[in-house]
């Protein structure tokens, strides 16, 4: 089974991308069954007893006890509890936290916040990080591109534990800028923590695209470009930006994937109740369910998204064709 | 300055007005590590209808002298000094805008690697017809079929289906074609074409060359041919000039040249060269390496490789191959050396 990315160059062009696509997506079932049997196989493997975990110092009732254990079939062997989580899933039904609410509402509850997270964040990466990018791969070893080689490496190399808090301190606490944390304020307060969740991409996309750019301006089809006495705006945008943008976008485009996957620092300091710390907080409570169903989801995003990434080569670059 | 100090060479009985002078063309890199002197002090001329041969090995500032012709060195940044003038206004005074007008309808040019050198994300036709809509305005669609029409005069069969192919899907002898319609697309009156079928096979390098010519019959362009191939300078070409370490070192008329050289290097390309007579003879070489551009040797570049160099008491005075730098001289009627002993070199 071939599901690596498309290959090049042949003399007839795109192949079939219906049947690409087709096939890819027929291919995440099986990758998606894996995964979940692996998360449900890591989260059996826990140590500890969920129920004592969701009673927490509280004595808990024998008789309880029992009940619980038959409903979540928490003595069964492994492959019998999997088994029950699947004859669930194929009738949509995700199955229910210890306190009896749906993981689906879980989801459908955390899910909008990450993926406004996600947008603001990634706004960010394309707004700030690609005009950077450009700027600097146009101007090589002007001030501008060594400002943003060094704030890149700054960025890069602080812990976004740091960053996130630092952020929160200076442009929420001190001078008021920006909410503190929490969601009441609206998109208004996704903009801190999207700006916090994006800047090491912002940085990585802002170098790819500078030495992208910076690459393509010495290829010899831009030394055409100006031969056919076409001018420099049009030189850069329709002959350099859009071939230097081929890495760009497959970065951002797996990057969207990974981003949908929660952010457990950034969503736990700015106190939004997204993906990433209901996985967090679900894992310390043992919610075997939740747990396996948001990671599951997780994944499909991942393998989704470069999904779209392969796709859209095809669309940037003519010389990939899907076969 | 007239026409016969920067180039006395006779013309072909063919060639017209003067469309291109160089005089005394100087470029230099400036890097880190030095100045490379690319180019130090090219004159010449070409003429309506007229093909000038630029020979020369790699480094020897070939390619380096019809970019600045373009304006088109960059990347990295060049200093150009001298003078380019293209009927009769230097290119190198003009202003930027005024510069790039000229690029297309007046001077074009076309690459060595066709295919690194068109762009690999637009088609063919969108690459022509570009030409068409940035220099005339042209709407898309007229800009189509205008590709498409240049695409059959370059013979590239079933041109009407291949237009919207990319680069990559035609063979190395049709992207050249691609190249050719896209320089010759606004009728420019001097085509520069940089080693056009050095990455061609010999059977497509003969159809390129052919259709080059047929092109410069119809429009009576004058064609600038770079190519360290001697066989396609005897071919097609009217006059040469032989370059070496950014210096003319030899020129004349294509059959002057190659019959008695003039200079020691010129001499020893022709002895590189395999000959239907000399079978079964060794290959001559000339020894040594290209010299390096950030240290050109001091009198003759040439001296540290030259069989015939002639140093400290065995030189005439002021004809020291070490110390004293050759002019580009008239050594016979018509030709130039820029030797100290070219006499001895041609045999007179």
């Amino acid at each position: 089974m071939d599901t690596g990315p498309p290959t090049c160059a042949g003399p007839h062009p795109r192949g079939n991308m219906g049947r690409y696509v087709a096939r890819r997506l027929l291919l995440t079932i099986p990758v998606l069954l894996g995964a979940s049997v692996l998360i449900f196989s890591m989260v059996y493997a826990l140590p500890g007893d969920p129920i004592r975990a969701l009673a927490g110092d509280r004595p808990v009732s024998p008789a309880v006890v029992k009940v619980l254990t038959e409903r979540f079939h928490l003595d069964d062997p492994l492959w019998i509890q999997y088994w029950e989580y699947l004859k669930g899933l194929f009738q949509g039904d995700l199955g229910t936290d210890f306190r009896g609410r749906p993981v689906l509402d879980t989801i459908e509850r955390t899910l909008p916040v990450t993926i406004r997270l996600t947008i603001v964040a990634v706004v960010f990466e394309i707004v700030i990080g690609l005009t950077a990018g450009v700027l600097a791969g146009i101007r090589r070893n002007s001030f501008f591109d060594n400002l943003v080689l060094v704030s890149t490496t700054v960025i890069v190399s602080i812990p976004i534990l740091v960053l996130a808090f630092l952020a929160q301190l200076t442009f929420g606490l001190k001078l008021g800028w920006f909410p503190i944390a929490g969601t009441r304020e609206g998109w208004y307060g996704y903009v801190l923590p999207g700006l916090v969740l994006a800047s090491g991409s912002l940085a990585y996309v802002a170098r790819l695209t500078r030495t992208s750019i910076a690459e393509n301006m010495r290829a010899d089809y831009v030394r055409t470009a100006k031969a056919k006495g076409l001018p420099r705006s049009r030189i850069i945008v329709r002959h350099t930006l859009r071939n230097s943008l081929i890495p760009v976008v497959t970065f951002i485009g797996a990057d969207i994937g990974a981003l949908l996957g929660g952010a457990i620092v950034t969503e736990t300091v700015f106190n939004l109740p997204g993906i990433g710390r209901e996985v967090f907080d679900s894992i310390q409570a043992q919610e075997g369910a939740v747990v396996v169903g948001i990671v599951t989801l997780m994944v499909f995003f991942f393998i989704f998204f470069n999904l779209v990434v392969d796709v859209l080569y095809a669309v940037l670059d003519p010389r990939i064709r899907y076969d | 300055m007239t026409q016969s100090q920067l180039d006395p060479t006779p013309r072909p009985a063919t060639a017209g007005a003067t469309l291109l002078e160089v005089d005394d063309l100087h470029v230099e890199f400036r890097q880190r590590s030095g100045v490379v002197n690319a180019v130090n002090g090219v004159s010449y001329t070409l003429a309506e209808g007229e093909t000038l041969a630029i020979l020369g090995e790699s480094g020897s500032g070939k390619s380096v002298s019809a970019q600045a012709i373009m304006g088109i060195l960059d990347v990295p940044p060049a200093v150009v000094r001298g003078a380019i003038r293209f009927e009769g206004r230097d290119l190198l005074q003009m202003s930027e805008e005024d510069q790039r007008q000229v690029r297309g309808p007046g001077i074009s040019m076309i690459f060595q690697d066709a295919l690194s050198s068109l762009n690999p994300v637009y088609s063919v036709g969108w690459q022509i017809g570009e030409m068409f809509r940035v220099h005339q305005g042209a709407s898309r669609k007229e800009a189509k079929q205008k590709a498409i029409e240049l695409m059959d005069r370059v013979r590239i069969p079933a041109a009407a289906k291949r237009v919207n192919d990319y680069p990559h899907q035609f063979s190395g002898g049709m992207r050249q074609r691609v190249m050719i319609a896209m320089a010759i697309a606004l009728d420019p009156r001097i085509l520069i074409a940089d080693e056009p079928t050095t990455a061609l096979d010999v059977t497509v390098q003969a159809q390129v060359m052919d259709l080059l010519k047929d092109l410069q019959r119809e429009t009576g362009m004058g064609l600038i041919l770079i190519t360290h191939d001697l066989g396609v300078v005897n071919e097609v070409a009217d006059r040469v000039a032989v370059m070496y370490a950014g210096r003319i070192v030899e020129r004349g008329t294509v059959d002057d040249v190659f019959t008695d050289a003039g200079h020691p290097y010129t001499e020893g390309l022709m002895n590189s060269v395999p000959q239907v007579e000399a079978k079964g003879g060794r290959l001559q070489p000339i020894v040594g390496q290209p010299p390096n551009l950030a240290a050109i040797p001091s009198g003759c570049p040439f001296h540290p490789r030259c069989a015939r160099r002639r140093l400290g008491a065995e030189a005439a005075p002021g004809r020291d191959c070490a110390v004293d730098v050759p002019p580009l001289r008239l050594v016979a009627p018509g030709r130039e050396a820029a030797c100290h002993y070219s006499e001895e070199v041609l045999g007179v």
